[in-house]
């Protein structure tokens, strides 16, 4: 049994026309029908680019966005719906760490209380207190402990993160969405913090929902990747076999883009056309057809089914295929 | 091209006197540039890198910064000049683009007006003549559809498309030296990919010299001829592209390459990061800038916390600023640092 | 934009009558018997039974409140009871639409007296604006500019005297020193524009600069403190970097956008201010708006309070929405639909 499954996943904005009376227009799909699994101890990658709904579809995992559709499933149990003392218990077992460093830290809270918050919240008492806790925690994470009565305006944006990542632990949970954890960060940071991460995951078999842009990171990182474009998934694999082995036009465009650090003037690029579509317009059949290079008639009549071209290894689309990337 | 270089800065300055302290944002940095050929200043926050643009385009004029040093485009110093001359060459001979394209546009003005603006600033021309050379610079640019986005506003494109309007704007009176600043640090990466490429092009096309601004180690391999790294105000490894990334000479720049994933590597090792923090620019470490993360300091011939290192010619058309003997570094870089690439 | 237009038509209207229901209701169905504010001290049963059913006092509240929108649409005869009107119909007053109603102090009917009240609130109100915005923006330009420096910082101090300092006060002063002791103006009497432009604008120098004085002050803060901002942006780095003469820079990048939040205020305060400026009209002894209503409330006349109450808040409720109109023009980001 997964710890996570989530099937059909779907999250809609509503959007308004206001004539002389509001009426309501077309909704943004933000997400649009997601579905996979995520076990204890593993790293689920998902990326895409601005707009695609990765950060509104990790939101809704945990609940912070109510789903339009679909079921969430934890340790079996569907969670879709809770409400109330269910849900704040569910708190306790999924956690998320956020992308800004800078907004997402209360600026009038010490950090130690930052860090204790979450077991005021949930009415924990940890045996050897909470403030003997908290400042165990901070250890855990690379921060000085006497640096409990700080304040987050004196911290870096990497000793930021970090507090983020206490607060996340603090409860011992078994899953934590990572939004963009690391976008923010100066490079040399951003080390620190994947590695601070990964040794967590070890120590507490943590499973993360790895949200990013940046498929090198991503690629680190993940046992497991899940591209994502327009609300929809593309292609998901495990993570040597993405990286190897792309067969999603999109995926193969996103890899081709990334500049890598290694001078050479050489380099095949696949270039994607035009802009994305809009949210609230997406286009027919397959969403991704208006950019992809070898779109067809029937890109535009059907919506590709996922196909299972290996074990594991789904891809969303009329021709996968593998073609030279990087 | 032979003789001076198209733009040489000496020893360039730039210091912010503030109640706290004075903040050495730039401390002594000295490169050159030809046209037709990409220089990449790498560095992170508190770097300085920014800021050394500004400078050059003359941008903290008016404001306490106090510069010194010699920046000569041409021939000509541009710190010397005055402020009618620089206006002059600025958006003609030297133009500059920004990170967020949407904060550097006005928001009021169509994109169209802007662009205009750009023109007539240098050059008597009238409203429609200006405007059909905005159109063909739009349409130059990638932008599809120029007739009639020329009249849109700047929060009516995408991320993409404004960044390319920012760049037809700079480009508009063929500058012979465009600076950008993390041009594409703000977009996707199949955008970002579109605009180095389109920079690319136009560099071919108009033999300009670019001085591209960034962090990402990437972006600088795939467009630089030469890499500036930059820290703590100061050059730390100045070399032509090849060998800095494969011959760096810098703890820094090793470390800047060991702490980045990669995705054209299978083996997935486990990242070796710099440790602490980027240096504030009020308290700069004494000594070497660097010395408080570096792990090599055992092997430096003399004290990295007291003496300032000086950027030496290491090899060839390759400097670099450190106290560890050259022929140590490049046991060191063999020994443990290549491995990790 | 046109259905926002239409919507905010529609909720000024709305809001006009709120406010006009609103009055009603406080004065006329209040347990005080408004015919009591209508004769002094010789009042006896009999007058008072006279005056209260010629307001029309006798009527319920709301078929009153009635009668007086529909005067608003299509004008209104007074006495406002049918008995009355036949009984002495030399003293029958018609009062045409708009109808304001009458006023049983000054017995004649409202909209004379705020026909000619009102050029004199307009002229005050337009010159003391001109002033202000000259001498606000223009002093806000000159501080931004010059931040921290001695213009500065002068500058900022004297509009903080001028905003401390009680309209009252600087009138009183305006009017004794330069006007009676020193005769370097004549004593401020108002003369209508089209009888004499020269007098108009001799006798109103002083109740404009002393409106201008209180608002002068508070715009130089606020223009500077939006032009330090919008300097500050990054477009103002970029238009400096194209080699945009510096007067340019700062006039066609800078104050463009500072002004958007700068000219929205003063059309508040402009609509608020046509309404009357109460004490600078009392100082100078000019009978606009202001004076009226000051007067209405003095002797209680109950018809010309809520006339002017309905005045008031009609020029604040469609200046708020001009002014909201316009953001849509001024600035192309803003989507009013």
């Amino acid at each position: 049994m997964s710890l996570l499954a989530v099937t059909d996943l779907k999250k809609y904005f509503p959007t308004f026309n206001q004539k002389l009376v509001r009426t309501e227009g077309d909704p943004v799909k933000a997400v649009d029908g997601l579905s996979f699994t995520l076990d204890s101890g593993e790293t689920l990658g998902v990326v895409g680019e601005s707009g695609c709904g990765k950060s509104t579809a990790g939101r809704t995992v945990l609940r912070l966005l109510e789903p339009t559709a679909g079921t969430i499933e934890f340790e079996g149990k569907d969670v879709t719906k809770i409400q109330g003392e269910e849900l704040r218990r569910l708190r306790r077992q999924v956690q998320m760490v956020f992308q800004d460093p800078y907004g997402s830290l209360n600026p009038r809270h010490p950090i130690g209380a930052i860090i204790a918050a979450p077991f005021e919240i949930q009415g924990i008492k940890p045996p050897g207190g909470v403030k003997k806790t908290v400042q165990e925690l901070m250890e855990r994470v690379g921060l000085n402990p006497e640096h409990y009565n700080r304040y987050p305006h004196e911290f870096s944006g990497g000793q930021r993160q970090r507090i983020g990542v206490a607060r996340a632990i603090a409860l011992k949970p078994k899953l934590i969405v990572c939004d963009e954890p690391v976008s923010a960060l100066d490079v040399s940071i951003q080390a620190q913090v994947v590695n601070l991460l990964e040794d967590l995951q070890d120590e507490q078999n943590l499973a993360y929902m790895f949200i990013a842009h940046d498929l090198s990171v991503v690629r680190h990182i993940s046992d497991r990747v899940l591209v994502m474009y327009l609300g929809k998934m593309m292609e998901v694999a495990d993570r040597n076999t993405l990286y190897e082995r792309p067969m999603h036009p999109y995926t193969q465009a996103l890899m081709s883009a990334v500049p890598v650090p290694e001078p050479r003037r050489d380099r095949e690029r696949i270039l994607l056309s035009g802009d994305l579509p809009s949210p609230q317009n997406p286009p027919s059949g397959c969403v991704f057809r208006t950019r992809c290079p070898i779109a067809t008639e029937k890109c535009a009549a059907e919506i590709p089914a996922q196909i299972e071209v290996e074990p594991g290894h789904l891809v969303a689309c009329h021709y996968p295929a593998v073609r030279a990337v990087i | 091209m032979s003789g001076d270089p198209f733009l040489r800065v000496t020893d360039l300055k730039v210091h912010f006197p503030t109640d706290d302290g004075v903040v050495r944002a730039v401390d002594g940095l000295t490169f050159s540039l030809e046209k037709g050929k990409t220089l990449g200043i790498v560095g992170e926050s508190g770097s300085g890198k920014s800021v050394t643009s500004l400078a050059i385009m003359g941008l903290h004029r008016g404001s306490h910064a106090r510069i010194s040093g010699e920046v000569l485009l041409d021939g000509q110093n541009l710190l010397k000049i005055s402020n009618e001359e620089l206006r002059g060459l600025r958006g003609r001979k030297l133009a500059m683009i920004f990170q967020d394209p949407l904060s550097a546009m006005h928001p009021y003005y169509t994109i169209g007006q802007q662009l205009t603006e750009a023109i007539q600033v240098h050059e008597r021309i009238s409203k429609k003549a200006a405007r059909t050379t905005v159109i063909e610079m739009l349409a130059r640019v990638g932008i599809p559809n120029p007739g009639k986005r020329v009249d849109q506003y700047p929060h009516e494109f995408s991320g993409g498309m404004r960044q390319r309007a920012m760049i037809a704007m700079a480009l508009i009176n063929n500058p012979e030296l465009l600076i950008a600043d993390e041009p594409t640090t703000a977009l996707d990466v199949t955008v970002q990919a579109q605009i180095l490429d389109l920079m690319r092009d136009l560099q071919s096309e108009f033999g300009s010299a670019i001085i591209m601004i960034t962090h990402d180690l990437g972006v600088v391999a795939e467009i630089a001829d030469d890499v500036l790294v930059m820290y703590g105000g100061k050059c730390v490894e100045y070399a032509e592209v090849d060998d800095t990334f494969h011959q760096p000479d810098h703890p820094y720049t090793w470390g800047l390459l060991t702490s980045m994933p990669r995705l054209d590597r299978l083996k997935q090792e486990r990242l070796v990061p710099v440790a602490g923090n980027p240096p504030s620019l009020i308290n700069i470490p004494p000594g070497c800038a660097f010395h408080p993360r570096c792990a090599f300091r055992e092997f430096a011939s003399c004290a990295c916390d007291e003496v300032v290192p000086d950027l030496t010619e290491s090899y060839p058309k390759h400097d670099s600023r450190c106290h560890i003997p050259v022929a140590k570094r490049a046991e060191l870089f063999a020994e443990q640092i290549a491995p990790r690439l | 934009m046109f259905y926002y237009i239409l919507r905010r038509l529609v909720s000024v209207v709305a809001m006009i009558f709120l406010i006009t229901a609103t009055t009603f209701a406080i004065f006329y169905a209040s347990p005080i018997d408004p015919a009591r504010y209508t004769c002094g001290k010789n009042c006896t049963p009999t007058i008072l039974e006279g005056n209260r059913k010629a307001l029309g006092y006798d009527q319920p509240v709301i078929v009153q409140y009635g009668k007086f929108v529909s005067g608003l649409f299509v004008g209104r005869d007074f006495p406002d009871n049918e008995e009355l009107r036949q009984q002495y119909p030399q003293q029958v007053v018609h009062c045409p639409a708009p109808c304001l109603g009458y006023s049983p102090t000054q017995h004649r009917t409202i909209n004379e007296m705020v026909a000619e009240a009102w050029p004199i609130s307009l002229s005050i109100a337009i010159g003391a604006f001109i002033l202000w915005m000259l001498l606000g923006v223009g002093g806000g330009i000159i501080a931004a500019l010059n931040k921290g420096r001695w213009p500065d910082r002068s500058i900022v101090g004297a509009a903080l005297v001028g905003f401390s300092l009680p309209t009252f006060f600087v009138g009183l002063v305006l009017l004794t020193f330069p006007a009676i002791k020193w005769g370097w103006v004549p004593i401020p009497s108002y003369v209508p524009f089209f009888e004499n432009p020269i007098k108009w604008a001799q006798n109103l120098i002083l109740p404009w600069i002393t409106l201008a004085f209180f608002f002068a002050a508070s715009y130089v803060r606020l223009t500077r403190a939006y032009m330090i901002e919008t300097l500050s942006e990054d477009y103002i780095r970029t238009a400096n970097a194209k080699g945009v003469a510096r007067s340019k820079v700062i006039f066609r990048h800078g104050l463009r956008a500072a002004l958007t939040p700068i000219v929205t205020a003063a059309g508040l305060d402009l609509g608020g201010l046509l309404g009357g400026a109460i004490i600078t009209e009392s100082v100078f002894s000019m009978h606009g708006l202001g004076y009226l209503a000051v007067h209405s409330v003095t002797y209680m006349d109950l018809p010309t309070i809520v006339a002017m109450v309905m005045i008031v808040s009609t020029f604040y409720v469609v200046a708020n929405m001009l002014v909201d109109i316009s953001y849509g023009f001024i600035d192309p980001r803003v989507k009013v639909s």
